[in-house]
């Protein structure tokens, strides 16, 4: 029997039937209506206090359960602030659904009050997007939008819906099936493909497992874990997968790239033979192309056809699902059991000898000092407090690389940041997030004094809903990550990145009604981290440290990744581009 | 180099913009762009020409095909196809050369459309340097005014179309690939 209800009840059905609890929004002239039917239903809204944040945050939801996260604005600056945080989700490709309220569809194009073309604005930022004119079209485009923003490569789709579709009443008749004819979905991966992969890792002497985002995406940890033993390979990890593979396993050589450690970008340089799943060979992971892995073939595997090919030409492509194309690998390569001959046997074991010395030679440096607080010090700590169990969502800059490189996850979805965007501000709102996913979880906000400042709104956020998440500061007065490019490729000249007038954290905690403190000598950091930890409640800890550190090993831009610059002593050329 | 791609595509709002976007988020310049309905008015054919980086010529397929609407993107650039393009063209011709002007029309495989005292209009299909040819000598007999189609395409051969069939809402699982 269809029920008579308003479009803005239908939509709020919809999202139930999607198995929506909880969404990050902020009201606004035409989502009266809208909000006005949320205020008898079921699902949680949380209120945040700037859209960008709500899509940050509904990325932070997504990012630490794999569900959908849902946001929502209301039309012109509403939806125009969400637009960062779309493009965020777009790189990484996280699975959120986004719903903007519109102008009444008669008055769409007269430039009325809070009109913005969101439709047009967002096409670029979302995997799909849709303005919705007719009540008729409203349910089926939001069951079509939670399939397009979870399947295949996820990603952000978008509902632009004027006031009067929220407003006109209809006979709610639920969708059960959607058809998508152009929406290809593949999965299977080939079979002819993935025995010739297999055949290539038999013969491999110096194979490496590249695993990136796409094994978080989709689910396919263990599935890499069986990979990665059962052919005994070194694997690399990217910043968007860290914790796909547990950082404890013996297997894990760590993060590649621009700040990716010395035994990464090393093992890549010289492997003959790269297993690349779920990874786009990212600028910041390949230094200069040219010199990226020059001796390997390369077995790659993606959801995405488009990435296949599109900076390195693969000599086995396979388009798939990587939990299921790893699922049939793993099969055919423990049904083939061919041993590797005695040549091959050996050269394997040179190869692991190499490995591990250079795993040896240059671990991440963990300076220490007797009266300043180290950056990496810090990171060690909240690792320590840690165990690899705890979620932690980053900021943007040197923070970021530092606890990419030197906090362990044991699973995936506890390590959150922002990858292909690099967006400052992220670090709070996902915390946000990913606490209201799991409340049960520890949620470290890993942020910089930087990019702090661009999320104090949300502090308010998280004290009216009681998320007990340790917001830790890396404080070093400056923005840190351009200071360090100031001071290596232009000559020390520091333009606009002292940060002075920082808050007092604890004023500013106690403001809001929450704990914070200030410290800065090492002896003090181990007691105040445990401390926030203890807290019941939110913690604010502002962490300062030596302010000109620099992040190593660092691959210069224009560099090949051989070529990391290990530590400060040596001199750094600006290199020809 | 110039790409020819040949789209298929749902009929519906905002198609346009997802192709075109595509192309100009990449600094591509679309030399010429057409499209009407298929014999299924739910969908669109689609020929653009573009000028493309060549050794991103797959890719810009790839992220065609992509796109939601997009039912299948095909480069013709190098596949057997026929290209072909209409010229519309107004030729302002004193009465002593109406003559020469209607000869030369009919070298051109030109259809005279329209004819007054002034002159003729007249319309001419066939590749693109041809009809560059016949607005070159049209432009010899007096002052013209031209309207081109841009170019539109056929493959001659035809190509597997894979459609996704219907899947149930609401449990965000994969679809299986169906040949239809
Ligand atoms: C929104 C945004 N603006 C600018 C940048 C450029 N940027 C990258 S890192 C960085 C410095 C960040 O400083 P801070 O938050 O203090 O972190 P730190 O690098 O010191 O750890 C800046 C400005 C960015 N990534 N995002």
């Amino acid at each position: 029997m269809a029920t008579l209800m308003s479009g803005a009840r239908m939509l709020l059905e919809c999202l139930a039937r999607e198995g929506v609890d909880c969404m990050f929004g902020y009201p606004g002239g035409v989502t009266l209506p809208f909000y006005d039917a949320l205020y008898e239903h079921h699902i949680r809204h949380i209120l945040v206090r700037h859209e960008e944040n709500a899509a940050f945050a509904a990325e932070g939801y997504a990012r630490s359960t794999g569900k959908v996260g849902v946001c929502c604005a209301t039309s012109g600056p509403g939806a125009t602030n969400l637009t960062t945080g779309l493009v965020n989700a777009m790189m990484d490709s996280i699975p959120i659904v986004a719903i903007t309220g519109q102008v009444t569809s008669k008055l769409i194009g007269s430039d009325a009050f809070q009109e913005a073309d969101t439709f047009g604005i967002t096409r670029s930022c979302t995997k799909h997007n849709y303005l919705v004119k007719r009540l008729e079209d409203l349910v089926q485009t939001i069951h079509e939008a939670f399939y397009i923003a979870s399947t295949g490569r996820p990603g952000p789709v978008l509902v632009d819906v004027p006031k009067d579709v929220f407003q006109g009443q209809g006979h709610y008749q639920p969708v059960t099936t959607i058809h998508l004819p152009g929406y290809k979905v593949f999965t299977e991966g080939h079979t002819g493909q993935i025995r010739r992969a297999a055949q290539l890792i038999e013969k491999s002497s110096r194979p490496l497992v590249y695993a990136g985002g796409g094994i978080v995406s989709a689910n396919a940890s263990a599935e890499l874990r069986e990979f990665v033993e059962l052919t005994d390979s070194p694997a690399v990890v990217t910043l968007m997968g860290l914790g796909s593979l547990s950082s404890e396993h013996p297997n894990f050589i760590s993060m590649p790239g621009m700040h990716g450690s010395y035994a990464a970008n090393m093992a890549l340089t010289e492997c003959d033979l790269i297993v690349a799943l779920g990874v786009r060979f990212d600028d910041r992971v390949t230094g200069r192309l040219a010199a990226f892995a020059p001796h390997a073939k390369v077995i790659h595997v993606d959801i995405d056809p488009a990435e296949i090919g599109k900076n390195r030409a693969p000599d086995v492509p396979i388009v798939g699902d990587v939990k299921r194309v790893l699922g049939r690998l793993n099969t055919l390569l423990a049904e083939r059991g061919r041993k590797p001959t005695e040549d091959v046997a050996a050269e394997r074991q040179a190869w692991w000898r190499q490995v591990r010395a250079w795993k040896r030679e240059h671990p991440f440096d963990v300076p220490t000092s007797e009266t300043e607080i180290k950056p990496q010090q810090l990171m060690r700590e909240i690792d320590r407090l840690s165990g690899g169990q705890a979620i932690v969502t980053s900021d943007v800059g040197q923070h970021q690389m530092w606890a990419a490189q030197l906090i362990r996850f044991a699973e995936p979805r506890l390590w959150i940041n922002s990858g292909g965007l690099g967006s400052m501000g992220f670090g709070l709102p996902s915390a946000i997030g990913a606490q209201t996913a799991r409340p049960d979880k520890l949620v470290f906000s890993l942020v910089g004094d930087g990019g702090f400042q661009m999320a104090i709104p949300e502090l308010s956020t998280m004290v009216s809903q009681g998320l007990p998440i340790k917001i830790v500061i890396m404080n070093n007065g400056h923005l840190g990550m351009v200071r360090q490019w100031q001071t290596l490729f232009f000559n020390h000249r520091l333009s606009a990145v002292e940060l002075d007038s920082f808050p007092d954290v604890e004023k500013l905690a106690a403001a809001y009604g929450f704990k914070g403190r200030t410290i800065d000598k090492p002896w003090e950091l181990a007691p105040a981290l445990e401390e926030a930890v203890r807290e019941p409640g939110p913690y604010l800890l502002n962490v300062k440290v030596t302010p000109f550190e620099s992040v190593y090993p660092m691959v210069p831009a224009g560099a090949g990744i051989s070529e990391m610059v290990l530590g400060p002593p040596q001199p750094v050329e600006v290199p020809a581009q | 180099m110039l790409q020819v791609i040949s789209l298929l595509l749902e009929n519906k709002p905002g198609a346009l913009m997802r192709v075109t976007g595509l192309l100009s988020q990449r600094g591509y310049n679309i030399e010429s762009l057409t499209v009407a309905r298929t014999l299924d008015p739910a969908l669109s054919r689609m020929t653009i020409s573009v000028e493309v980086d060549s050794s991103q010529r797959q890719q810009v397929i790839k992220q065609m095909n992509k796109l939601i609407n997009v039912l299948q993107a095909t480069d013709l650039t190098d596949a057997p196809a026929v290209v072909r393009e209409l010229v519309l063209l107004r030729v302002k011709t004193p009465q002593e050369s109406r003559t020469a002007v209607l000869k030369e029309a009919e070298i051109f495989g030109g259809r005279v459309v329209d004819s007054s005292t002034d002159g003729f209009a007249i319309e001419a299909t066939g590749d693109a340097e041809k009809l560059g040819e016949f607005i070159d000598v049209m432009g010899s007999y007096g002052e013209i005014e031209v309207t081109r189609s841009g170019a539109l395409a056929i493959a001659l051969e035809a190509k597997k179309l894979r459609l996704q069939p219907p899947v149930p809402t609401g449990n965000g699982a994969g679809v299986e690939e169906k040949v239809i």
